[in-house]
């Protein structure tokens, strides 16, 4: 019998055609015009023999940093940046990674000693990394500095003097190029807007932001919610390291829900969480008003939660082997484990790099043996991708008794390739599991691969979190504060479907929840699966609405449309219907609340939410805001931090900042 | 003397803003770009859009590269990532995001010498989940090595070989069934 793949190969050759020859000139033409377009109107840039070595040393660490950089002075000042880009980096590159700043004296010495420095590198050379070159607090300052050195330093760049050697060799002059001029006349092609850095494979899920609907016209709203927090993480993480988050990276209610929120708690019998819904001014549109709806979930005293099973599913691939990857998963799994009961019960299996299962399932009051299984683990090794989620799953299995809580919890930095292929496949498999009782959280490490819209369908469909950890305190916030409430589900399927009341709601808007909409239809259907609310989760979700007569209104209304009717002459301005079960449960039940124009009223709690939902679609480029800004959301969003015991909130106002600093 | 210098410095060149030196760089990779994005839409016109959709963009893109990777692998990666987002936009579109599922239609039109062979790789390939159909587009070509292809998508070697092994696998299942049939 013939290899299948030589087959496969042969019958991929007789398939192939060669291009269609119109459309590859089209093609081309078209690129062409574009790259000449994107160099601005100048001159063609002569070839020279320097510079392709040149760049290729140089230009690595200058291209993250045009790459990054979002800053408009910086921006604006192109021919300085370049200036600085070779000042900053050649002596980054030859002294390693981690030089926080430069001197004068330094950068003198380095443009010195560029003849040498240029024909001593090559494409080999060890990639430097470098730091983010805007840091909070002192992005201002340093960038003046580095302007400043940029332009004093320019005049002494070797312009006509560049060195011709073993460049001149490889790459070939042509007969007129010899004119000198300046090496970085035409430096590159600068967008207004953050590139994403090569080989970042990160993939995001989102959908459009909501549109505004009328009311008349599509009165009823449907939604699941959300108790991810992902976003967030990689909102802070972008910022921190000087660039805008891409607009498709926020997810506002992930934002929102980041928080927790000191709402009304439950009352000891009923739902196991309270909803509460308060009316409250736009803080960017006068003409509208926030609807604020808020779910408590109730927090059972810690003594009597079930005994916990937790089976950690490890990615190994050798991209773990990084300081915010696998060895902060260590640390993370460490501080976690001192909150763990001396009953609950760990084991560990890992994928991707070394495969199976390194600790079975071990009582949490056996820490030496738990502590030394984790010093085992080691990022690195190419075996590939074995059955390593079944294998958690059947562990699971293995250790759950009546009454316990059991999940799996995925850790990795966006390698899923974790013994089933098909994403579809994948999810039905946990969605199995999540209905026979295991869940499934998924914790994100690392940026660069991290592939989100996969963790969160995985979690979604696992029943639980995805969250992405990128510094301990993260760790600390997922894992350790929250471990009741991530870990002991409360009510499975939380579906919320608002009707308005066209007689008195013109239009409305839901903020966020996009990859979360629900047909109509499904919120009465319990096969559809929704959110969870873990113990003593807080949800929150916010419709910006426009009552009738308001100057805000959007949409004009039809002229051919029939007046509709309105039930009875009531003040309600919508009802709310919410739907959950109790775990366990395969019934739903329901709960209706109407909203009536005397729930009225600001809190911090609620204005902190809006100052964060702002923020989000500030960093969408949200439409909705008029001018509405960064130093409104902060102005909105201080009074309202309140007592913040873990200063998750003082942390956000601090992004606040950044993010205005970014985008000026 | 330009058709001899390496795709890296070229490449360079480009990213510094040398026009001559994006055409050349282009007219080099069309076609390969080509033949790779039919193995991974299979269809004709699909891959002249997508490969439309990567030289376009790679203006753009090409700022990006910073010679830490071989530029053809770089580049592989960039179409790899095109197909990705094509798929998805087709998906939220509504539309069917597998384009070896529509094949059958172009495959009537195929010359009959082909056909055969045509009906055996659509079944193939339609057989295959998404990540298996990527592996099998990206190393089936004379274009990257197995090696260069798990720089590509990204993952070690020996994941790539797995895949490989996990087709071929599957493709003899195929077989037999057919056999049985």
């Amino acid at each position: 019998m013939t290899d299948p793949l030589d087959d496969l190969k042969a019958a991929f050759d007789a398939a192939t055609r060669p291009p269609d020859t119109v459309k590859r000139a089209d093609t081309l033409t078209r690129a062409q015009e574009i790259f000449d377009r994107s160099q601005g109107s100048a001159a063609p840039v002569r070839p020279r023999s320097d510079r392709p070595l040149f760049w290729a040393g140089i230009g690595q660490g200058a291209g993250q940093m045009f790459a990054t950089l979002t800053s408009r002075p910086a921006l604006t000042a192109t021919t300085a940046l370049v200036a600085i880009g070779l000042i900053a980096l050649v002596p980054i590159l030859r002294q390693g990674p981690q030089v926080p700043g430069l001197g004068v004296e330094e950068a003198e010495i380095a443009v010195r000693q560029q003849d040498k420095a240029v024909t001593g590198l090559d494409a080999a050379t060890p990639e430097p990394v470098i730091e983010p070159m805007i840091m909070a607090d002192e992005s201002a300052p340093a960038l003046d500095n580095r302007l400043r050195l940029g332009i004093t330093e320019q005049r002494l760049q070797p312009s006509t003097s560049a060195p011709a050697g073993a460049a001149r060799e490889t790459f070939a002059m042509e007969a007129d190029s010899a004119v000198s001029g300046l090496v970085l006349e035409h430096p590159a092609p600068m967008p207004d807007i953050a590139v994403r850095p090569e080989a970042n494979t990160e993939a995001f899920a989102n959908e459009d932001p909501n549109p505004v609907k009328v009311a008349s016209e599509e009165p009823v709203s449907t939604f699941s919610i959300d108790v991810d927090t992902a976003s967030y993480s990689v909102v802070r993480s972008s910022l921190m390291n000087g660039y805008l988050p891409p607009a498709e990276a926020v997810r506002v209610e992930e934002m929102v829900n980041y928080f927790p929120y000191d709402y009304p708690a439950p009352t000891a019998d009923g739902a196991p969480f309270r909803t509460t819904v308060t009316l409250l001014e736009t803080p960017w549109n006068s003409g509208t008003q926030l609807m604020h709806v808020a779910l408590q979930g109730r927090l059972p005293a810690i003594e009597d939660r079930p005994p916990l099973n937790l089976v950690f599913l490890i990615d190994t691939s050798g991209s773990m082997d990084q300081a915010n990857k696998l060895p902060l998963l260590k640390q993370s799994f460490r501080l976690m484990l001192g909150q763990l009961r001396p009953d609950d019960q760990v084991a560990i299996v890992t994928y991707a790099g070394s495969a199976g299962r390194v600790l079975d399932a071990t009582p949490a009051r056996e820490r030496a043996t738990i502590l030394a299984a984790l010093d085992r683990l080691d990022a690195g090794g190419s075996t590939a991708g074995q059955e390593g989620l079944q294998q958690a799953y059947a562990t699971a299995e293995g250790m759950a008794e009546d009454g316990d809580v059991t999940r799996v919890i995925l850790a990795t930095d966006g390698d899923f390739n974790v013994g089933i292929h098909d994403p579809e496949e994948l999810e039905a498999f946990i969605a199995g599991k999540r209905d026979s009782g295991t869940y499934l959280s998924v914790l994100g490490f690392g940026r660069g691969n991290l592939d989100d819209a996969t963790m969160q369908a995985l979690a979604q469909n696992g029943n639980g979190q995805a969250a992405y950890i990128d510094t301990l305190s993260e760790a600390q916030k997922v894992l350790v504060d929250q471990l009741t409430g991530a870990l002991f589900p409360i009510a499975n399927d939380v579906k919320i479907q608002v009707e308005f009341n066209p007689a008195e709601i013109a239009e409305y808007r839901l903020i966020g929840y996009e990859t979360r909409a629900l047909r109509r239809e499904d919120f009465n259907n319990d096969r559809v699966d929704a959110g969870e609310i873990g113990a003593g989760h807080t949800v929150t979700a916010l419709y910006e609405i426009t009552p009738v007569g308001s100057p805000a209104i959007l949409n004009d209304p039809l002229r051919f449309a029939a007046e509709r009717g309105t039930a009875g002459d009531t003040d309600e301005l919508a009802f709310l219907r919410l739907r959950y079960k109790k775990p366990g449960e395969d019934a739903s039940q329901l709960i209706e609340l109407p909203i009536t124009p005397a729930m009225q009223g600001n809190g911090e709690e609620s204005d902190f939410a809006a100052a964060i939902a702002g923020f989000g679609q500030l960093l969408q480029g949200s439409t909705y805001l008029g001018d509405w800004s960064y130093t409104d959301a902060i102005a909105l969003a201080e009074p309202a931090i309140g007592a913040d015991p873990f200063g998750y909130r003082r942390e956000a106002v601090t992004l606040m900042r950044l993010a205005e600093s970014l985008s000026q | 003397m330009r058709m001899t210098t390496g795709d890296d410095d070229l490449a360079h060149a480009a990213a510094a803003g040398d026009s001559e030196a994006f055409a050349a760089l282009l007219a080099r990779h069309y076609d390969g770009l080509f033949r790779l994005s039919f193995r991974l839409t299979g269809k004709r016109d699909a891959a002249e859009d997508l490969t439309q959709d990567i030289c376009l963009g790679l203006p753009v893109k090409l700022q990006s590269f910073h010679g830490k990777a071989r530029f053809t692998t770089w580049l592989y990666r960039v179409a790899v990532n095109a197909a990705h987002d094509r798929r998805r936009r087709d998906a939220t579109r509504g539309k069917a995001a597998e384009g070896w599922g529509e094949w059958e239609i172009n495959r009537r039109a195929a010359a009959a010498d082909t056909a055969k062979g045509l009906d055996w790789l659509q079944t193939a390939m339609t057989a295959l989940p998404q990540e298996l159909r990527d592996t099998a587009a990206l190393t089936m070509g004379d274009e990257l090595t197995q090696a260069q292809a798990a720089e590509v998508l990204g993952i070690s070697e020996g994941t790539v070989a797995w895949r490989l092994s996990e087709i071929r696998k599957r493709l003899r299942t195929l077989r037999e069934e057919e056999l049985s049939a």
